[in-house]
């Protein structure tokens, strides 16, 4: 198949950016979107033009590097990561819109690259459970009920790509940080750190210039672990729950 | 015969540090042999962590919480994304919650064995006892396993065991250990302990009086190349798999860290020992960038098979029963589809170069679920194995409830590494390395869920009880920029990226490196004789030689270009590979993942050569177009006995 | 945001209750509008439980537009203009979550127009009354079609505004489990609609004649 790409080049951090379009011809079905951008870049090289920089890693759809908004849409028209998306997805004659991730949070690096250090600070501002190697009990010392194990699991499967900033109209990270107090907030190991988490991650959060929560629900939709929405009622509730006790 | 037209052997090695004594009780000796450093002088010691994967993190982790100061790198935008998090079936521990007869004695046993002898006891038995702390440990972090619905962990068999010794959760066992150890970290770093730098790459080892004192690496957004300090360098960097262009690793997973290393002096240790998995995603088309494994729990219920005449392009539908050759069930009936890894691969290849495969290229056997959807029903095999069939069908298109799916085998682990003592030293004094970067407890295959156990053994447990022995004699003396030896690193980096830069040839790196990884496939793959052994090589150094001619690299180091990136990894590739194929050449045996077409039993299977062959073959540089030394450490078994395998 | 929304979600029910008053006739309506300043009388002064709602009601509109406010200057800040899409696709977001913004200038405007119409009374098509009955027969006559037209714009305003708004403070409140969120989003939609309707209804009967 034979496509037209409008990219988004950005030399770096502090250059106005434009949309560039590039022909591409001979496109196979089952390439990968990220694959297809191989095999563009081998192209520009050969051509003597900077090829396009695009962050991606595992190509398994666990790492969480790759990522960009294809078509108006936080890793393109199916539920999955870019580098799982494939260019069946797409018509013969098409044009593709691809950015990067848009949001103050997440600088772009280059092109289609952003820096997602926000969420890492995040995590270190409460996204853990502190205990020190050495001193566990046995793993069965605590049982934990399935059903809780279960959604601790659905929440941790976050891979931290930031599709929910991206899609988010408040460019908000409500999801990725609800993911992780859910995950922690459902297991018994995470209490005593459970009043004191929420509020830390919210303020951090808050200060990495991320947008408010309005419960639109683009997020969840576009997430491609299929974190679930009701994380984010399950934070507030957390939430409530320390400013009640003062915490915070 | 003799290679010795391609290395030379040098004086025989032996692991100083390994304690003696009753197996059970080395680990124990060897904590308490080891010097202590007091935790007031701990902020004054530091250590570079190079990776951040299970290795990496779980040691800057521990050793950040014990007070040293850390210093992690990765290549990645965030440490959480090193290639550990895409292990998907799950790590074993001796912990025997199912009553099954496991035990430490039991993991240890089946590790040696699994690694067909070409190990070494003592690690391995440590491996085995670390193993029931590790689960303890992850479990208080917070890692959610699976669980029953008493509340308490799930296990499962896998590979071919016969105790149910595996915990995981889901099919993402590897992220969620990996997150665990991240969020560590991540505490470590909020606590001032780690300091963390992300999108920086290690280009080159800093030794200084013959110690390793520091790390050249470069800042990926800025290209500016930085000097890093330390009394001790880790090296958690992760296996070379990639050297085959396609394979199961990460596109970013490099040998740069421990390739500088060992041209600085670092034995590499068994580089010819690859494991190559068998349901892998084949290959599409030319454009393809990696290959996807699918659990090899598949092969618990899907038939594998080919047709029985070559060229057979009908739709597999079409093709009848007496037609079909279901190969591993005729060749092996008593273990029949589930054979272990390394046979499955080869029997693969093998029905494909009769001409048998299917698919694009031919590369591909059938990987059937009619009888089982037949016996099963549609929902039980849903329910057992849905997420990978929706893997497979996003990936390839097709619909594997109605087709049979196509798999192949693929490049997956390497069990070769930089050589290491017992407490994961490395020839080098103060260089530590742990993970797949070092080359230590597989021997030459590694069982299923051994490589996330083996990990977080090395940061979490082992290291941190044994780094200390080294740096209880810090903090060494000062040394800063100016140091000839850390301008000399720097000045190596510098040269060759300018070399890089200003080469502007006519090919890409990818070109290159697919080149390179056809060779490699080729004749450093799943089968290796002679013959193509010495093909490759030369192949490899014409290579070599074509790349610094003719590599074409656009724009500059002071800014982001990942081809730049690539570049620098894929010339090191070519340097490894040909060292692969001077190991796998003399190493006249089959063992494990490396078979030799000349030492095969009558009926084609793996022939060890135990009298000769029972060594690490651990290699010293010795310049890029010299001879590589041979250093043998030979391997002694007092608790198992070294015997045949045999599956048939 | 949600317990000030949560106040005003309230009001408006009994607001809407109130207004259906005036299919009972004059007498009722206007009974009901005098009895609403009686209460807690003679415990309070004449009027003073009005003025105390009253005073609730602004503090209410107060947080929830300086909350609105916030919201959209930390959006704007997080996402600014040089920033901004080239191609943006809904996803699933609904048509109401769109509408909160502009929807909430739209009936903030309309509650001024609102109360100087039906309450003060200074705006006053179709003649002042001392009878909240007779200024709202008056107000809704035909000729006067785009009053009418403008409430009827903005109490649909309204019914999008609650049907996102009331999802979403619950949301905030920490209520929308995922078994939950079916049947709170029916809830959401339900009021949404019979707010909606039950504003409507009564301007409309008066255009239309039903009620004179």
């Amino acid at each position: 198949m034979n496509i037209t790409l409008r990219v988004w080049r950005q030399k770096g951090r502090d250059d106005e950016g434009r949309m560039v379009t590039y022909k591409l011809t001979d496109v196979s079905e089952d390439m990968s979107f990220l694959e297809m951008l191989d095999v563009l870049n081998e192209k520009l090289t050969l051509e003597n033009e900077d090829p396009v920089a695009f962050d991606h890693d595992c190509r398994e759809g666990i790492c969480g590097a790759c990522g960009v908004v294809i078509d108006g849409e936080a890793h393109g028209p199916e539920r999955t990561t870019t580098c799982q998306l494939h260019m069946r997805s797409f018509n013969d004659g098409d044009t593709i819109t691809v950015e990067p991730w848009r949001a103050k949070a997440f600088p772009v690096v280059k092109d289609l690259v952003v820096d997602r250090g926000a969420f890492d600070r995040i995590i270190q501002s409460g996204g853990f459970i502190s205990a020190p190697t050495g001193t566990a009990p046995d793993a069965h010392a605590n049982p934990i009920p399935k059903p809780d194990a279960d959604r601790a699991f659905d929440a941790a499967t976050c891979i931290g790509c930031g599709a929910c900033v991206a899609a988010c109209p408040n460019a908000s990270s409500m999801l990725f940080t609800a993911a992780k107090v859910t995950h922690l907030g459902m297991l018994p190991q995470g209490q005593p750190e459970r009043a004191s988490r929420v509020v830390k991650m919210i303020n951090q959060q808050d200060e990495e210039d991320f947008g408010g929560c309005t419960n639109i629900g683009e997020c969840a939709a576009v997430c491609p672990k299929g974190i679930p929405l009701d994380t984010i009622s399950q934070l507030n509730r957390d939430l409530l729950g320390s400013l009640g006790k003062g915490i915070g | 015969m003799s290679d010795i037209d391609l290395y030379t052997e040098g004086a025989p090695i032996r692991d100083e540090k390994a304690p003696e004594g009753p197996i059970n009780e080395r680990w124990d000796q060897r904590r308490f042999s080891a010097k202590l450093v007091n935790p007031a002088n701990r902020r004054k010691l530091s250590v570079i962590i190079v990776g951040t994967g299970l290795a990496g993190a779980s040691a800057a982790a521990t050793l950040g919480e014990a007070g040293y100061n850390v210093s992690s790198f990765c290549y990645q935008d965030s440490p959480r994304r090193a290639h550990s998090i895409a292990a998907q079936g799950g790590i074993n521990a001796a912990k025997n919650y199912r009553n099954d007869g496991d035990s430490i004695h039991r993991l240890f046993y089946d590790t040696v064995k699994g690694g067909d002898f070409r190990s070494r006891e003592s690690n391995v038995y440590r491996l085995a006892q670390t193993s029931v702390e590790i689960i303890d440990q992850c479990v208080a972090q917070g890692v959610p396993f699976a669980r029953e619905y008493g509340g308490l962990l799930d296990n499962r068999s896998f590979g071919g065991v016969q105790v149910s010794r595996t915990f995981y959760a889901r099919g993402q066992t590897g992220q969620q250990l990996l997150i665990g150890a991240y969020q560590a970290q991540e505490r470590q770093i909020a606590a001032g302990t780690v300091k963390m730098h992300t999108r920086h790459e290690m280009l080159e080892l800093i030794i200084v009086d013959g110690k390793a004192r520091g790390i050249i690496a470069r800042d990926m957004v800025t290209g500016e190349i930085e000097t890093h300090f330390a009394d001790a360098v880790v090296l958690a960097t992760g296996g070379y798999g990639n050297v085959f262009f396609l394979s199961t690793n990460a596109m970013g997973s490099n040998v740069t860290a421990a390739w500088r290393a060992h041209r600085k002096g670092a034995y590499f240790a068994n580089p010819c020992y690859t494991q190559i998995h068998p349901t892998c995603i084949p290959v599409s088309g030319d454009y393809q960038s990696k290959l996807t494994l699918m659990s090899e729990s598949l092969r618990n219920d899907g038939r594998i098979w080919v047709p029985k005449k070559g060229g057979d392009d009908r739709d597999p539908r079409q093709i009848p029963e007496d037609e079909r050759d279901y190969y591993l069930e005729r060749i092996y009936p008593s273990f029949g589809n589930l054979v272990p890894r390394d046979i499955a691969s080869r029997a693969a290849k093998n029905v494909c170069d009769e001409g048998r495969g299917v698919g694009p290229g031919g590369l591909g056997v059938y990987l059937d679920f009619t009888a089982a959807i037949e016996r099963m029903g549609r929902d039980a095999v849903e329910a057992k194995y849905g997420n990978l069939f929706d893997m497979y069908q996003r990936i390839t298109g097709e619909n594997p409830y109605e087709l049979p799916m196509r798999i192949y085998p693929a490049v997956h682990y390497t069990m070769g590494g930089l050589w290491v003592d017992y407490d994961l030293q490395s020839s080098i004094p103060g260089l530590f390395v742990t993970g797949e970067a070092n080359f230590s407890d597989h021997g030459a295959n590694r069982l299923g869920a051994s490589a996330l156990m083996q990990g977080l053994a090395d940061g979490y447990f082992v290291l941190p009880n044994t780094i200390n022995d080294y740096l209880a004699d810090g903090p060494f003396e000062k040394v800063d920029e100016q140091h000839p030896e850390a301008v000399k690193a720097k000045d190596l980096v510098t040269n060759r990226i300018d070399k890089l830069l200003s080469t502007n040839g006519s090919r890409t790196v990818d070109s290159f490196h697919k080149e390179l990884g056809h060779i490699m496939w080729d004749y450093c793959g799943m089968e290796r004789s002679e013959e193509g052994l010495r093909k490759a090589i030369d192949l490899i150094r014409e290579l070599r030689a074509e790349f610094w001619r003719d590599v074409k690299v656009l724009g500059t180091n002071e800014e982001f270009n990942q081809a730049l990136e690539k570049a620098n990894r894929v010339a090191d590739f070519l340097e490894l590979g040909e060292l692969m194929c001077i190991d796998a050449l003399h190493r006249r045996e089959s063992c494990g993942g490396h078979f030799r077409a000349e030492s095969q039993t009558e009926d084609g299977e793996a022939l060890r050569h135990d009298d000769e062959f029972a060594y690490v073959a651990a290699w010293e540089f010795a310049g890029v177009d010299s001879k590589p030394v041979l250093h043998k450490e030979a391997l002694e078994y007092e608790y198992v006995e070294m015997k045949q395998r045999s599956y048939k | 945001m949600a317990t000030s929304g949560a106040i005003l979600v309230l009001y408006l029910i009994a607001h809407m209750y109130g207004n259906l008053k005036v299919f009972a006739g004059q007498e009722a309506f206007d009974g009901y509008a005098h009895g609403l300043r009686e209460i807690g009388y003679p415990l309070l002064p004449e009027s003073g439980f009005l003025w105390v709602f009253r005073i609730v009601l602004l503090a209410s509109i107060l947080i929830h537009i300086y909350s609105a406010v916030a919201l959209w200057a930390r959006a704007r800040r997080a996402r600014p203009a040089s920033q901004r899409y080239q191609v943006k696709k809904r996803v699933h977001r609904t048509y109401a979550s769109y509408t909160m913004r502009w929807g909430g200038v739209l009936i903030a405007l309309f509650v001024i127009f609102h109360i100087l119409h039906l309450t003060v009374n200074v705006i006053s098509p179709g003649g002042a009354s001392d009878s909240p009955y007779e200024r709202l027969v008056n107000g809704f006559q035909p000729q006067f079609w785009f009053v009418t037209l403008f409430y009827v714009a903005a109490v649909i305003a309204v019914g999008f505004h609650l049907r996102h708004g009331i999802w979403s403070g619950l949301a905030t409140l920490g209520v929308n489990q995922a078994r939950r969120q079916p049947v709170l989003n029916s809830i959401a939609t339900v009021i949404a609609l019979v707010v909606t309707v039950g504003f409507l209804l009564p301007p409309l009967a008066v255009t239309f004649g039903l009620v004179s």
